[in-house]
C-alpha cells in the first residue's frame, strides 16, 4: 500500500519541518509530498531537509490548486491512498491513523476530518460562527451535508482521488471536494479530529470576512457551470 | 469649447485607434466591429441629441440624456463581467502552467 501525505504551505517556514518529521518519524512508511506554493521563506529548503519531496510552484496560486498539484503527482507515483494534511501544526499527527484505517479495511473511499464531532478543538468563537456558517451555506446552496465543510485534513483512495478535479485553486476547493465526492457516490465516513489552535496557527489562518468571497464564488460556479 | 465637441473628437480618436488595432490585428472582426459601433453610437448621440430624446420617448424614458445613463450603465456591467470571466480564465491557465512546471522540475 503506497501511502502519499500531501501537505500544501505557503510561508510556513517555521511550522513545515515540525509537522514532517513528526509524520516521518511516526508513519516511517508513508511518502510525504510538501507542495511549496510560492512561498517567499525557506518552507521548501525546511521540508526538503525534514524529509518530505517538494514540488514547487513559481508563483502563488493558492491552496487549492497545491493541493491538485500534490495529489495529481501522488497519482502519478502510485498512490494508493493520498492524506491531505495542513503544513501549520494544527493537525494531530496521530489522527493520520484514524483517517486511513477506514480506507486500508477496503469499507470506505474517503475519510473526512471534522472539528465538530468532538468537542476538544478550542476553535476561536469568530472562527467557529464563520464555520458553522459556512456548513449551513454548504448544505443549504451546494446539498453538501458534512459536519465541517471547511476543513482541509482528509484521506482519499486512490479512486476517491481519481473522482475529484479540482478547479479552484482558492479556499472554495473545500466545498468543491465534498461535492465531487459525494456526487460520485463514494463510500465517505467523518471521524472526529482534534484541531490545535494555537497564537501562532490563529496568526497564519485565513481572514473570517474571506467567507462571504468563498460563498459567493461557489455560488457563482454553480449557476455557470465551470465557465 | 462645450463637452460635446470634446466628446466628438474623442470619439473620432477612439474610432481611429480602434481601425488601426484591427489593421495590426490586435483586434479580431468582431471585435473591432462591436467597438466601433459603441462608439459611432456615442458620436450619434453627441452630434443629434435630439435623437436620443425621441427613442427615450418612445421607451417610454423621460430625457435622451436618461436613457444614455441607463444604457452605458447595462453596458458597463457587461463588460465587467466580461473581464471577470476573461480574468478567471487567465488565472486558470497561470495555475496549469505552474502546475506543469513544478512537476516537471521536480529532481527525483
Amino acid at each position: 500500500m503506497n501511502i502519499f501525505i500531501v501537505i500544501p504551505a505557503y510561508n510556513e517556514e517555521l511550522s513545515v519541518g515540525k509537522v514532517v518529521s513528526e509524520i516521518a518519524r511516526v508513519y516511517p512508511e508513508f511518502k510525504i509530498i510538501v507542495v511549496d506554493d510560492g512561498s517567499s521563506d525557506l518552507t521548501g529548503k525546511v521540508a526538503r531537509e525534514a524529509g518530505a519531496m517538494v514540488l514547487r510552484h513559481m508563483v502563488n496560486r493558492g491552496q487549492g490548486a497545491a493541493l491538485k498539484t500534490g495529489t495529481d503527482y501522488a497519482l502519478a507515483k502510485g498512490a494508493d491512498i493520498i492524506v491531505h494534511f495542513d503544513a501549520d501544526g494544527q493537525f494531530d499527527t496521530q489522527d493520520i491513523r484514524a483517517m486511513t484505517e477506514p480506507i486500508l479495511s477496503g469499507e470506505y473511499d474517503a475519510v473526512l476530518g471534522s472539528r465538530f464531532l468532538s468537542k476538544e478543538s478550542n476553535i476561536p468563537f469568530l472562527r467557529k460562527i464563520v464555520l458553522l456558517a459556512g456548513k449551513f451555506f454548504n448544505k443549504v446552496f451546494l446539498g453538501v451535508k458534512s459536519s465541517d465543510p471547511q476543513i482541509g485534513l482528509r484521506a482519499l483512495s486512490k479512486k476517491a482521488a481519481e473522482s475529484i478535479a479540482i478547479s479552484h485553486d482558492d479556499m472554495a476547493h473545500c466545498s468543491e471536494i465534498l461535492e465531487q465526492l459525494y456526487k460520485s457516490n463514494l463510500k465517505i465516513r467523518e471521524i472526529p479530529v482534534v484541531i490545535n489552535y494555537t497564537e501562532y496557527s490563529r496568526k497564519r489562518g485565513q481572514s473570517s470576512l474571506n467567507a462571504f468571497a468563498i460563498a459567493f464564488k461557489l455560488i457563482l460556479n454553480k449557476i455557470f457551470k465551470n465557465y | 469649447m462645450s463637452i460635446r465637441l470634446i466628446i466628438i473628437l474623442f470619439s473620432f480618436f477612439v474610432l481611429g485607434k480602434i481601425y488601426s488595432k484591427f489593421k495590426k490585428q490586435e483586434l479580431s472582426k468582431v471585435e473591432a466591429s462591436l467597438w466601433f459601433v459603441l462608439w459611432l453610437g456615442v458620436l450619434f448621440a453627441t452630434l443629434l441629441p435630439h435623437a436620443t430624446d425621441i427613442l427615450a420617448l418612445y421607451l417610454g424614458i423621460g430625457r435622451g440624456a436618461d436613457l444614455l445613463v441607463y444604457l452605458s450603465i447595462v453596458v458597463i456591467f457587461y463588460v465587467i463581467f466580461a473581464i471577470y470571466i476573461k480574468t478567471r480564465k487567465i488565472e486558470n491557465n497561470i495555475t496549469k502552467l505552474v502546475r506543469e512546471i513544478a512537476i516537471k522540475e521536480k529532481k527525483d
